[in-house]
């Protein structure tokens, strides 16, 4: 019979795990979606971005306030985890804080200590992003891509944080046994007085079920994270490591149109002839008009979202009341690649075509508002490129259904007659040599 | 009078200059723009550089077709210039446009043009490190300048000091605004913007970055960019400041301090 709680414990964690490996199963899958782009060149340079701006974080103490409180937060999480291996090792064995014994009371309280004062700046920190999200009226917080599922997402999380470093807190602080060892105990020994006058089949029975709740807490965060911004934990690292390490103004060139060109630009080339031996014979649609005409990395961009919003509040064209937001474009592609995937799930692992596609998330009045400034891929935390997927999407409005806006129509046509975006003709280019001021 | 070298007739002669000066459509047809090319020009010659330009067979670089979606015309327009360029055996560009330079510079080598591009305030910076161009004498009659950093130079090719070092070594002071350097906002003229109407929305994007700019109280309001310096320049005469505050390019305000 007393093995009926390691069973249990067994049981939990093995599904919890079980249905997070499931979820991560399908984000690959998702994400490979995307069309092949070529990341593997200068590792060491991807090693070190990852190092800096997902593990250092460089990127986000550049707004200080919260870019510190989100350190703390970031710090305390990955640390009060180690105290979570104890927590499954106790669990699966049936001890208990098996880890006391083989530290040694000094280092082990000096541990436990430590990830309590972590626990209370954690708690801290986060009641103040509530505050910041909830009660604060900060702008990149209220935007219209913020109602319904984004904000309470974002406030799921603060409490799940919330709950979950208080039942670490409560756990220590109505464990007699390690109250008695008065180390370690930094800011549970607050707590536990308020348990003085119970007894002690009452408290201990509190210290088990908060040690329950929080190892279930745990997995059922885990879980929460597929649908959550909160995947940025775990995305920020790949995310960093394959971003893009060329100028940001170096736009690619895509292949397919440079065939056609180089063809149409050699004399010698036979414009009837027929694709040589292997050759692919699929027509490529130029630009992106779903989410599978983009790259599996801007699918990856749309997964590690954090719904900031820094990228918006620092456009151009948000900051004037356009209706682009760059934070939108990401969480439009991201709505849409689980829309294609919920697709490809119930239709036997093939998409079947349900007569939608990206515009009908993303309007071409966004598309066409964007100056290509890069400032929402150069502020945010975690490399992500709006701007590609833009880019992208006008490729395919303007190649394949020559739908851009006149003006810059006709822009294109002078391009095209006269070598300049004006209609002035290609030999007045040197008028400006005698025209002195 | 200007000397305008150009690379046909260069060619013609069995010579090849050092640096092709790629002046670009602005350059070539705006009549702001065209004021700043001779700018360039005056400080190309007073720095005896050996240059040319390919005048009438020079075609637009291809960024606004290619920032406007349309990437068929963008590599056409690449594709023929790279082929004129390469035929004159072109080495090192300098443009005082930061679009041609971007363009030039990252999308033209997988096309085949494979050239040492510069914007033109990093090669006047050369200049003067190299004790070509002197710059101890220049003396302005602006005092307050703030530079607006063009997004295609700063933010798209991480160029932030070339243009300041230039305007600090003219002796003006320089102010930088809230928004600078990596975090500085658009003048709202890239992405191709610059050929149409706004979208929808409550201001236009020139006018808040001229109110940036104007909170710094500037005499001058510098720039690099022949767009930037239409939307400034637009943005400026929208606050009713024309009167007070100039925008400039670098090079201009440099012929002026030196007196060219
Ligand atoms: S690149 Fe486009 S979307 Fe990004 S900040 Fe600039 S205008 Fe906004
Ligand atoms: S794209 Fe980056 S900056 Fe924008 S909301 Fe997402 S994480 Fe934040």
């Amino acid at each position: 019979m007393q093995w009926i709680p390691n069973i249990l414990f067994a049981i939990i964690l093995f599904v919890g795990i079980y249905f997070f490996a499931k979820n991560v199963r399908k984000l690959i899958r998702n994400i490979k979606l995307g069309k092949e782009v070529d990341r593997s060149d200068n590792p060491s340079e991807r090693w070190t971005n990852m190092a800096r701006i997902a593990l250092g974080q460089s990127k986000m103490v550049r707004r200080p306030v919260s870019g510190v409180l989100h350190i703390v937060v970031y710090l305390g999480f990955i640390i009060i985890n180690i105290e979570v291996l104890e927590i499954i090792l106790d669990g699966l064995l049936g001890t208990h804080r098996v880890f006391l014994p083989v530290l040694g009371q000094s280092v082990y309280g000096f541990l436990i200590g430590t990830f309590e004062v972590l626990a209370l700046l954690v708690l801290v920190s986060v009641t103040v992003f509530w505050i910041r999200r909830n009660v604060m009226h900060i702008k990149r917080f209220l935007g219209k891509e913020m109602k319904g599922w984004p904000k309470n997402d974002g406030n799921n999380i603060l409490y799940f944080e919330m709950v979950l470093m208080s039942l670490f807190l409560l756990m220590n602080a109505t464990d007699d046994h390690f109250q008695h060892l008065a180390t370690g105990n930094t800011i549970s020994q607050y707590i536990a007085p308020f348990f003085e006058n119970l007894s002690f089949g009452v408290v201990h029975a509190i210290e088990r079920t908060a040690w329950w709740i929080h190892i279930v807490g745990i997995l059922v965060f885990l879980n929460y994270l597929y649908y959550s911004k909160h995947l940025h934990i775990l995305l920020a690292f790949p995310n960093t490591f394959f971003a893009n390490l060329k100028p940001k103004g170096a736009f690619k060139n895509d292949p397919n149109v440079t065939k056609e060109v180089m063809m149409m630009m050699d004399p010698n080339a036979d414009p009837y002839a027929a694709p040589a031996e292997g050759e692919d014979e699929v027509v490529a649609t130029f630009g992106a008009k779903d989410v599978t005409d983009l790259s599996w990395v801007n699918l990856m961009n749309a997964y590690t979202c954090t719904e900031c919003g820094r990228c918006t509040s620092n456009c151009p064209a948000n900051l004037t009341g356009k209706e682009l937001s760059p934070r939108k474009i990401m969480m439009d592609t991201r709505d849409r690649l689980e829309e294609v995937g919920k697709n490809i799930d119930a239709n036997n692992g093939v998409f079947q075509d349900d007569g939608k596609n990206l515009f009908d998330y993303i309007s071409k009045e966004e598309i066409w508002a964007c100056t290509s400034c890069n400032a929402c891929v150069e502020t945010c935390p975690v490399n992500i490129d709006p701007l590609e997927i833009i880019m992208d999407m006008r490729r395919y409005l303007v190649m394949e259904e020559s739908s851009a806006p006149t003006e810059l129509n006709n822009m294109m046509q002078n391009v095209e007659n006269n070598g300049a975006p004006w209609p002035y003709s290609q030999m007045d280019r040197l008028n400006w040599v005698d025209e002195e001021q | 009078m200007i000397r305008v070298p150009i690379m046909a007739d260069l060619f013609a002669e069995g010579k090849e200059p050092e640096i092709l000066f790629w002046v670009g459509s602005a350059g070539s047809f705006d009549d702001r723009a065209k004021k700043i090319t001779r700018a360039f020009v005056k400080i190309l010659n007073k720095a005896n550089v050996n240059f040319a330009v390919l005048g009438t067979e020079e075609s637009s670089s291809g960024d606004a077709a290619k920032r406007a979606g349309n990437e068929f015309l963008f590599q056409m327009q690449a594709v023929t210039n790279i082929e004129v360029m390469n035929a004159y055996n072109v080495k090192k560009i300098v443009t005082a446009c930061p679009h041609s330079f971007n363009t030039l510079k990252n999308e033209y080598p997988n096309l085949g043009g494979n050239y040492e591009v510069l914007h033109h305030t990093q090669f006047i910076q050369q200049l003067v490190d190299e004790g070509k161009l002197d710059l101890k004498d220049a003396q302005l009659s602006a005092d307050r300048i703030t530079f607006h950093d063009p997004c295609y130079l700063g933010r798209a090719n991480d160029e932030y000091n070339a243009p300041r070092n230039l305007i600090k070594s003219l002796g003006a002071s320089l102010v930088e605004m809230k928004r600078t350097k990596k975090n500085s906002l658009c003048c709202g003229a890239g992405g191709s913007q610059m050929f149409k109407e706004p979208e929808k929305g409550t201001m236009d994007v020139n006018d808040l970055r001229t109110q940036d700019a104007l909170e710094t109280q500037p005499n001058v309001i510098a720039t690099g960019c022949p767009f930037c310096n239409t939307m400034m320049t637009d943005g400026v005469k929208n606050a009713n400041k024309e009167e007070t505050v100039q925008v400039k390019d670098v090079a201009e305000l440099i012929v002026e301090a030196l007196n060219l």
